[in-house]
């Protein structure tokens, strides 16, 4: 301990007894309890007590502006009987599933190439990134001009430019093409923050195991799925929870660009219990909606939580 | 890593590879013209944001006679009207206010947290961690509701308030997380000659710590103003009035009015209401890659 440290140095200057409020803050179990309480104190006030506000809001049947009473499973039954909560369901899980298949084979490919030697590369991967920096909602506005049927600068190219196809396409305006068009917008937003994350566990690799398997004398495709694969697995678990929990509870982009349209095709399950909740005034029935995704929420935060310990176990690590 | 050790194993008995992953046209085929795509992809939503907000209304609506690419005679009347004829300017402001502040709020409450977490151990220390880690994976999508009526009760709703202290409650974990990280690579040498030489603890966290974590403080500060600045959902259900909308949604609920979308206005708002973060991003590059990589690893 450096205290008993200190008093065995004898040249040690005496000092001046401090008072007591110099002593309190010095005694560590107040300072553990000084420090903690103003982030605990925000989590659990507005953290913890909402989340469990919000699963007791989902067994009544609250409505702005008239505190409910408890009508216990009656919300849950309601849903299950609804068919543009499953059709939300079903959309939530295929955006989530199509999504995180397309951002991380995209993101992927594009981690490898900036993995090489390039000209510019710390400008290249500024720009690369921005797409994540800039606000959802403001490159969502972007993406729905994108998107117009009339004006559409991907119905230009394919109609007036190429010859492709002979109308423009309608977009936003038919329930299949719509939820291509939002899961196409997501991958676009995704697509950086997973090539970055992944670029920095591509950079952790010794390039000395690859000069190895060169000599060797292994393909590309082996070095690949032999040496970078099993490598960047742990990274690319973390992200991947990361990116499927945000993905699945995405709001702002398929608000912003469909606000759930056309006929309710394309509500997620965050913007189908907003719809519910906050306009419709149906607050029991919205937290309902918004407790139904806890269990999604939970599955991928212990596939977390392991992915975390087996990286820990593998780089030898024993405490924290 | 057993795996990668058995990898190296099983050479073909094949001709070298010659070095044919150095060719130049090789290299151009698998490696610039993919990434020349996704450079374009990535970036071309931005182009058409900007080019649309210098358009004049004849050019926008008009494929047949202009090239939609280009911009003929550029104009400032979509920002001059953003600017003076809506509360523009006002929105950017509350949004502003309100990203400072839930940044200052969340950096106090965090710098606490992971100091007491990673320096002052105690039992229980890394579930206190795991806790806050696990507080970051609560979305603000299950938590809108619940909040809404809190801050309604609280007599919060429709004031900035309730967005100061509503987005703490993703930014602390974040930061709180990232600052471990930081605090973690600081040697604990120099604390305990500081010790030792009579320093408070409280003096050890203001003389020591604090300026050798400086570079992750600026970290967590950018990060958490730009999460306050994109925040959407909160200042989506608990703000009302006009004027005290944050840009994101008086951009979405404001400008859109109707079913006449004035898209060159609404591209002006995107592209200004993009400009402060892409500004501040400019400049701190390292910071944010590094943030957003150290968070993903730790």
């Amino acid at each position: 301990m450096p205290s008993s440290a200190a008093s065995a140095i004898p040249w040690t200057r005496k000092r001046a007894e401090p008072g007591w409020l110099a002593r309190l803050f010095d005694s560590k179990a107040f300072l553990i309890v000084a420090c903690l309480t103003p982030a605990i104190g925000l989590l659990t006030v507005f953290l913890t007590y909402p989340l469990g506000l919000g699963i007791w809001l989902a067994f009544t049947d609250t409505t702005i502006g008239r505190p409910g009473v408890w009508v216990g499973l009656e919300n849950f039954v309601w849903l299950a009987e609804d068919p543009v909560f499953w059709s939300a369901v079903f959309y939530s899980i295929f955006y989530t599933l199509v999504a995180t298949v397309g951002k991380f084979a995209l993101g992927l490919w594009l981690a490898l190439l900036l993995n090489n030697h390039l000209p510019f590369k710390n400008l290249l991967r500024a720009i690369i990134l921005l797409p994540w920096i800039v606000p959802t909602v403001l490159s969502a506005i972007a993406f729905w001009w994108i998107y117009d049927p009339q004006f559409s600068v991907i119905s230009y190219l394919l109609v007036d430019v190429l010859g492709l196809r002979s109308n423009y396409i309608n977009f936003l305006g038919e329930p299949w093409p719509a939820r291509w068009s939002l899961v196409a917008a997501n991958i676009w937003r995704g697509i950086p923050f997973v090539a970055i994350c992944l670029l920095a566990g591509l950079q952790t690799i010794s390039p000395s195991l690859y000069e190895a398997a060169l000599l060797d004398g292994a393909t590309p495709w082996q070095r690949f799925r032999r040496i970078t694969v099993p490598l960047i697995m742990p990274i690319l678990a973390i992200v991947m929870t990361f990116s499927i929990i945000f993905t699945f509870t995405d709001f702002q982009l398929v608000y912003a660009i469909t606000r759930g349209g056309p006929v309710n095709s394309t509500h997620l399950m965050a913007t189908l219990a907003f719809q519910r909740g906050i306009p419709g005034g149906q607050l029991g029935e919205g937290a309902a909606i918004a407790v139904a995704m806890i269990p999604f929420l939970i599955f991928a935060t212990l596939f977390s939580y392991f992915a975390l310990a087996r990286r820990k176990w593998q780089q030898g690590e024993t405490n924290d | 890593m057993t795996e990668a050790a058995t990898a190296i194993r099983a050479p073909d008995i094949q001709a070298p590879e010659m070095m044919a992953w150095d060719s130049r046209r090789r290299r151009v085929v698998t490696l610039y013209v993919p990434l020349a795509c996704f450079v374009i992809i990535l970036l071309f939503p931005f182009y058409w944001m900007a080019i649309t907000s210098f358009k004049p209304n004849a050019e926008l609506y008009n494929y047949r006679e202009y090239n939609p690419f280009l911009i003929r005679s550029p104009t400032l009347d979509h920002i001059r009207h953003l600017l003076f004829n809506t509360a523009y300017p006002k929105w950017l402001w509350t949004t502003m206010l309100v990203a400072i502040s839930a940044t200052i709020l969340s950096l106090f409450a965090s710098v606490l947290a992971a100091y007491a977490i990673q320096r002052l151990r105690f039992r229980g220390s890394q579930y206190v961690g795991l806790a806050i880690y696990l507080a970051y994976l609560v979305p603000p999508s299950v938590l809108f509701i619940p909040l809404a009526t809190m801050v309604f009760q609280l007599g919060l709703f429709d004031t900035p308030f309730a967005l100061i202290l509503t987005y703490p409650t993703f930014l602390v974990p974040f930061c709180t997380w990232l600052l471990i990280g930081y605090f973690k690579s600081i040697p604990y040498e120099l604390e305990e000659c500081a010790l030792i030489d009579g320093a408070t603890r409280l003096q050890i966290l203001r003389r020591i710590t604090l300026p050798l974590a400086v570079p992750g403080l600026i970290s967590a500060g950018i990060f958490s103003f730009t999460l306050s600045w994109n925040e959407f959902i909160y200042a989506l259900a608990f703000i009302q009035s006009s004027e005290s909308k944050t840009v994101p949604v008086a951009i979405l609920t404001e400008l859109v009015s109707g079913d006449v979308y004035q898209w060159g206005a609404l591209m002006a708002g995107a592209l200004l209401g993009s400009l402060p973060v892409a500004i501040f991003y400019s400049f701190f590059v390292d910071y944010y890659v590094s943030s957003l990589t150290g968070a993903v690893k730790e």
